[in-house]
C-alpha cells in the first residue's frame, strides 16, 4: 500500500488537521444552535394573541405586545422595497445587458463596496437627507436608509442571474427580429425571474433585522402609527429598547420579539434556498 | 437602466458629501487633534475620538483573531473533507448565522454569553493569564472581550463563505498533482490548496474585518459603553459605531452632532478603504472561475 511509506509524524499531523477542521465546524455551528435554542425556549412562552395584537403597555403593567412594531416594520420595509427593488434590479440589468465597457466594472465594484458600508453610517446620511429637512423622525426616513442598503445586494444578484441566461435563448429572440429592450424584458428577465426574486428576498431579509440606521430615522414609537411621516416603531428597534431596559417583563417580550423576527427571516432564507434548489437556477 | 446603475455611484458620493458637510463644524474646531484627543465630555464641549477608535480597533482585531482559524477550518472542512450530503447542510447553517440580525446577537450576548464569560471564562483567563495585564480587573462579563467574541461569531460566516469560494476556485489538478507526489491529505490542503488561495483568504479576512469595524447593535449592547482606554480586555470600552448609536439622537448642541458625524465619516472612509482592498484581493483570485460550486 502506498500509505505505508508515510511517516508516523506526517500521519499524525494529517489526523490532527482533520480533527481541527471538524472541530471548527462544530464550534461554528454551536453558537447558532445555542442562539436558536434560547430564542425558542425564552421566546415561545410569550407569544400569544395579545402579543401580536396589542401595543406596548407602560412599565409595570403586565401584558401588552408589539403589534405596532410589527406593522411599523412592514411599513418601513415597504418603503425600502419601493426604493430598493427598482433601482437595484435596474442597475443589475444595466450591468449585465448594456454594460460591456469599463463603467459597469466601476458600478459593480462600487456596489460591492457599498455593501460593506456600516448601516449606521447610512443611517446618518438618511438623517441629514430626510430627517433634518422634514424636522422630525419618520418611517419614511427609515425606509430610505434601508432602501439604500437593499440596492447593492439586489443589483449584484440580478446581474449574476442574468448572466446565467443561456446565450442561445437570447439569440433565438434576436433571430425573431425582437429589439434588444424587448429581449431583455420578455426573454432574459422572464427566464431569470426566480433568481431575481431570490436576490430581492435575501436583501429584504437582511434589512428586516437592521436596527442601527432606524435609531435616528424611524426612531420608534410606543403607540399606533400608520402615517409614514411620523416616528414609527419597528420590531428590531423594539427588541433593542426592551433588551437594554432593566425590566424583566420587557426582557421577556424582547425574546418573543426576537423570535418573531428570526422566524420571518429564516422562513425567507429557507424559501429562497428551496426555490433556488428546485428552480431553474440550481447552480446559483 | 443607466440611471439605476448610476444611483449606486451617486449614493456613495452622497454619503461622503453629506457626512463631510455635516461634520464641518467639528472638523474646523478640532482639526486632526480630534482623532488623538482622549476626552469625550459633551457638557464641556470637549470631543476627542481616540477611545472610540481604540475600542473599534481592539474589538475588531480580537474578533478577527478568534474568527479566522474557525472560518478557514470550516471552509476547508466543507470543500475538502466533508461528505456531499453534509456539505449543503453546513453551508446552509453558516448562511443562517449570517442572516441573524445584529440585535438578536446582542440580546443573546447580554443574557447568555455575558454570564458564561463572567462565571467561567473570565475567572479562568484571569487566573492563567492575569499577569499579562490583558486579563485583569473586575469580571463583569460585559466588556471588550465579550464584544470581541460576539463579533467573531458574526463575521465567521462572511469569512468562511468567501474562503469557500476561493478554495473552490483552486484548480483540481493542483490537488491531484500534490497527491500524486505522495502528500497526505493535510499536506495536499496546505501546499496545494491553501497556498494557492492565500490572497483570496486574506481578502475574505479583510472583508470580515470591515464588517466587524462597522458592526453596531450587538457591540453597543455588550461592550459596556465607557469612553476609556483600558489595557485589560475585561474592562468596558466603546466603539465608533456604538457612540453614534447611543448619542446621535440626543446630541444637544451643533458641535456635539458634528463631532458624532465626523466619527461616522471616519468610519465610512476606513470601511471604504478596507472593503476596496478586500474586494481587489478576492477578485484577483476568483476572476474567470465559475461563481459558486
Amino acid at each position: 500500500m502506498a500509505t505505508a511509506h508515510i511517516s508516523m509524524f506526517r500521519r499524525a499531523k494529517n489526523h490532527a488537521a482533520s480533527f481541527a477542521a471538524v472541530a471548527s465546524a462544530v464550534l461554528v455551528i454551536a453558537p447558532l444552535m445555542a442562539i436558536f435554542g434560547y430564542l425558542v425556549i425564552k421566546g415561545i412562552g410569550s407569544i400569544n394573541l395579545a402579543f401580536l395584537t396589542n401595543t406596548p403597555r407602560p412599565v409595570g403593567e403586565a401584558g401588552g405586545g408589539m403589534a405596532n412594531a410589527i406593522i411599523g416594520s412592514l411599513i418601513i420595509l415597504g418603503i425600502a422595497s419601493i426604493i430598493g427593488v427598482p433601482l437595484g434590479t435596474g442597475a443589475g440589468v444595466y450591468m449585465s445587458e448594456y454594460g460591456k465597457h469599463r463603467y459597469s466594472t466601476y458600478v459593480r465594484f462600487t456596489a460591492d463596496v457599498l455593501n460593506g458600508v456600516p448601516s449606521i453610517v447610512i443611517g446618518i446620511a438618511a438623517y441629514s437627507l430626510v430627517v433634518l429637512p422634514q424636522q422630525h423622525f419618520s418611517a419614511f426616513s427609515g425606509g430610505v436608509a434601508l432602501g439604500i442598503m437593499m440596492i447593492p445586494t439586489i443589483a449584484r444578484t440580478t446581474e449574476e442571474m442574468l448572466h446565467m441566461v443561456p446565450h442561445a435563448v437570447r439569440e433565438a429572440a434576436y433571430g425573431l427580429g425582437i429589439p434588444h429592450w424587448r429581449s431583455i424584458v420578455s426573454i432574459a428577465l422572464r427566464t431569470a425571474r426566480s433568481g431575481i426574486i431570490t436576490g430581492v428576498m435575501l436583501a429584504f431579509a437582511r434589512v428586516a433585522g437592521e436596527t442601527a440606521p432606524l435609531l435616528f430615522t424611524a426612531f420608534g414609537n410606543q403607540f399606533w402609527n400608520l402615517n409614514p411621516g411620523q416616528p414609527t416603531a419597528a420590531l428590531p428597534l423594539q427588541v433593542y429598547v426592551y433588551a437594554i431596559s432593566p425590566f424583566d417583563e420587557w426582557h421577556r417580550q424582547a425574546w418573543a420579539g426576537a423570535l418573531i423576527l428570526i422566524i420571518l427571516i429564516v422562513v425567507a432564507v429557507s424559501v429562497v434556498r428551496f426555490a433556488t434548489r428546485k428552480g431553474r437556477f440550481s447552480g446559483a | 437602466m443607466l440611471a439605476c446603475s448610476a444611483s449606486i455611484l451617486v449614493i456613495v458620493a452622497l454619503l461622503l458629501y453629506e457626512l463631510t458637510i455635516r461634520s464641518q463644524l467639528s472638523l474646523r474646531q478640532f482639526g486632526l487633534g480630534f482623532f488623538v484627543g482622549t476626552d469625550w465630555d459633551p457638557v464641556m464641549g470637549k470631543f476627542g475620538a481616540l477611545p472610540f477608535i481604540y475600542g473599534t480597533l481592539v474589538s475588531s482585531l480580537l474578533a478577527v483573531i478568534l474568527a479566522v482559524p474557525l472560518a478557514v477550518g470550516v471552509a476547508v472542512y466543507v470543500t475538502e473533507m466533508c461528505p456531499r450530503a453534509l456539505r449543503g447542510i453546513i453551508s446552509f447553517l453558516t448562511e443562517l448565522l449570517a442572516a441573524i440580525p445584529s440585535v438578536v446577537y446582542g440580546l443573546w450576548a447580554i443574557f447568555v454569553l455575558a454570564p458564561i464569560l463572567r462565571e467561567y471564562v473570565e475567572p479562568f483567563l484571569g487566573k492563567a493569564f492575569g499577569w499579562t495585564g490583558l486579563f485583569s480587573g473586575p469580571q463583569y462579563g460585559l466588556g471588550m472581550l465579550a464584544a470581541g467574541v460576539i463579533l467573531a461569531i458574526m463575521i465567521v460566516p462572511i469569512i468562511s463563505s468567501i474562503t469557500r469560494e476561493v478554495l473552490v476556485a483552486v484548480p483540481q489538478h493542483q490537488r491531484e498533482a500534490t497527491l500524486a507526489l505522495g502528500a497526505t491529505r493535510w499536506e495536499m490542503i496546505r501546499m496545494g490548496v491553501l497556498r494557492n488561495a492565500r490572497a483570496g483568504i486574506l481578502g475574505s479576512v479583510i472583508l470580515g474585518l470591515g464588517r466587524a469595524l462597522g458592526e453596531t447593535m450587538a457591540v453597543t449592547m455588550i461592550i459596556g459603553n465607557r469612553p476609556e482606554i483600558a489595557k485589560s480586555l475585561f474592562a468596558p470600552g466603546y466603539t465608533m459605531a456604538s457612540v453614534i448609536a447611543n448619542e446621535f439622537s440626543e446630541a444637544t448642541s451643533d458641535l456635539y452632532l458634528s463631532a458624532l458625524v465626523e466619527i461616522g465619516l471616519a468610519l465610512l472612509i476606513v470601511t471604504l478603504i478596507v472593503n476596496t482592498a478586500a474586494r481587489l484581493l478576492v477578485w484577483s483570485i476568483t476572476r474567470g472561475t465559475p461563481q459558486r460550486a
